[in-house]
């Protein structure tokens, strides 16, 4: 660490600090774990039945304690994608314009600091956070895992649980870097999280309905052939996935489940031959390659958003 | 004669049509207390954040000791403090929690922050609230604790930017007594800001009028002293009379 860098590290420890302390993260990540935990509850006290069944997964019996749920309860990969872009808003909504209304940012900016520390010390430091209660839940719920089903995860389905750990962090940055963007273009904390909070609720619930209502409207007849059948199928898939939510949902398929093969509609002919047996990592990274890099880009794209206003952005006293 | 240590040539800031600040020439000299005085929206503030590097002119050259505002910031606010118009704090953070912040992120060790934050929040007052937390601060303890935090990186020049609006008048006169006693201790060039004719009188050694971005006369403040009406016949025969309180 030289010196100019110093600075920075000053201000993530702060803000860091500041997360801790504060009870909308506090809250979050206690609920986060409290809803991550029942969901382990009912994985485990359905695990018999899911390995009862019979499929190609059965070799990851460790992974079914992040995908396997009863019905009453959704699994722990559900849950982090349905609760966890609510932790990046709640990380992100007030970061700057709290700070602009407090009079403290056109302090901080007259320290001899770039302006950009402070959007990047402000998004690692959420990162951090997010990233040590995620890993930490993970860990946990391989732990208990361990304990109770007495099986230990093999090298594989630990590459596996720790890359869809890592996606989910790019998930939730991708809500922090929304809510940070909106933070820097309203004044009001309120407006901020509001706004951040109707786009999740946007892509979590009304996308669906809509592509439903699209969906229908372009159904192809009964007498349609195969073929349009399929494409009209892709289409209405590809639509989805300009939800991220969808993306992450893809995603996380493929890395806890290995049998998935393909995430579109599969014809008879490409299935001709194919033995029934579950991917290895790689296969599985292959198959969710462009869900992945749409998801990661899409995040970057929001801080980008965020960053360009921020450097634009006039300071005044409040 | 003096050496000079800020120096603006032809700044000009627009705001779409709207011109804050026009083709100003200026030269501070070091070590003095320059006034700058003017109604609300004269660009006295505008031309801070240009001082600072926080805003780019339009046109024209910001030089704070030979380095330039614009292109390099952080070389310029490693020598200026800068005290904003009502500043703020980390409210649930102590007032020397707040000190000892502003301090790391000059790149004082911790240890040496300390020390200084103590012996500064005597100097300012705020020796019996260290452990307060800034939140409870009334409004004249926040501008006094503003100030021990622009001093707390030994800067060559600070900037007051209207710091005595919202105090009381006896914690003007402490507050105005402070920075006179502050500057002529460490030698430090102050540029203070405001729209109050007497205070600036009383503090400033020369003033700089301002009205609607431009700047429209210097005063020595020395050469005034038997005349104290003299500043507000300045002031009146270029502004209306009309503006002052």
């Amino acid at each position: 660490m030289n010196n100019i860098s110093k600075p920075f590290w000053v201000i993530v420890r702060k803000e860091i600090s500041d997360y801790m302390k504060s009870w909308k993260a506090v809250i979050l990540i206690i609920l986060i774990a409290l809803t991550c935990m029942g969901s382990l509850y009912t994985a485990l006290s359905n695990i018999g039945e899911a390995v009862k069944q019979g499929s190609t997964d059965d070799n990851f019996l460790f992974l079914k304690l992040f995908t396997a749920s009863d019905g009453a309860l959704p699994s722990f990969a559900v849950f982090i994608g349905f609760l966890g872009p609510l932790l990046g808003i709640a990380l992100g909504f007030d970061a700057i314009n709290t700070e602009q209304n407090k009079g403290t940012l056109s302090r901080l900016l007259s320290q001899p600091i770039y302006r950009d520390y402070i959007l990047n010390a402000k998004w690692i430091a959420a990162l951090f956070v997010i990233g040590i209660m995620l890993f930490a839940l993970g860990f946990l719920v391989m732990g208990f895992g361990l304990i109770f089903i007495g099986i230990p995860p093999t090298a594989e389905e630990f590459c596996r649980i720790v890359v869809f750990l890592l996606l989910s962090m790019v998930y939730i940055a991708l809500w922090l870097n929304l809510a940070l963007f909106f933070s820097i273009k309203s004044k009001q904390p309120a407006t901020s999280a509001l706004s951040g909070i109707a786009v999740w609720l946007f892509f979590s619930l009304f996308y669906n309905i809509i592509m439903n209502v699209v969906g229908k409207a372009l159904s192809p007849s009964p007498m349609a052939m195969p073929d349009q059948v399929v494409r009209y199928q892709k289409f209405m898939l590809n639509l989805l996935r300009f939800s991220p939510g969808e993306l992450f949902q893809e995603i996380t398929m493929t890395m806890l489940m290995p049998s998935v093969r393909s995430l579109g509609p599969l014809t008879f002919e490409q299935m001709d031959g194919a033995i029934p047996s579950p991917l290895s990592l790689g296969q599985s990274l292959l198959v969710v390659w462009p869900q992945l890099t749409g998801l990661i880009s899409i995040t970057l794209l929001f801080f980008m958003f965020a960053y360009i206003s921020f450097m634009r952005k006039e300071v005044r006293s409040r | 004669m003096a050496q000079h240590v800020i120096e603006l040539t032809g700044l000009t800031k627009r705001y779409g049509d709207f011109t804050a600040v026009d083709n100003l020439d200026l030269n501070i000299r070091k070590g003095e207390i320059f006034g700058l005085l003017g109604p609300n929206g004269a660009g006295k503030s505008t031309t801070i954040l240009m001082i600072l590097g926080l805003t780019e002119p339009t046109a024209g050259n910001v030089s704070v000791c030979g380095i330039n505002s614009t292109t390099s910031p952080v070389e310029v606010k490693r020598k200026v403090g800068y005290l904003p118009e009502d500043v703020g704090f980390y409210e649930d953070m102590t007032g020397m929690e707040n000190l000892i912040y502003t301090a790391e992120l000059n790149g004082i060790p911790r240890s040496v922050a300390c020390e200084k934050a103590t012996s500064l929040l005597h100097r300012v007052g705020l020796g019996n609230e260290t452990d307060k937390r800034t939140g409870k601060y009334s409004k004249g303890m926040r501008q006094r604790l503003g100030l021990a935090d622009v001093l707390i990186k030994d800067p060559e020049i600070i900037i007051l930017d209207e710091p005595t609006s919202g105090i009381d008048p006896t914690g003007v006169q402490d507050f105005i007594h402070l920075i006179r006693h502050l500057s002529h201790e460490n030698g430090l060039t102050v540029l203070f800001s405001s729209h109050h004719l007497h205070q600036v009188q009383q503090l400033c050694d020369r003033v700089g009028l301002f009205g609607k971005g431009r700047l429209l006369t210097l005063i020595d403040i020395n050469e005034l002293h038997n005349k104290p009406g003299e500043l507000e016949e300045v002031y009146n025969h270029y502004l209306g009379g009309n503006e002052h309180e």
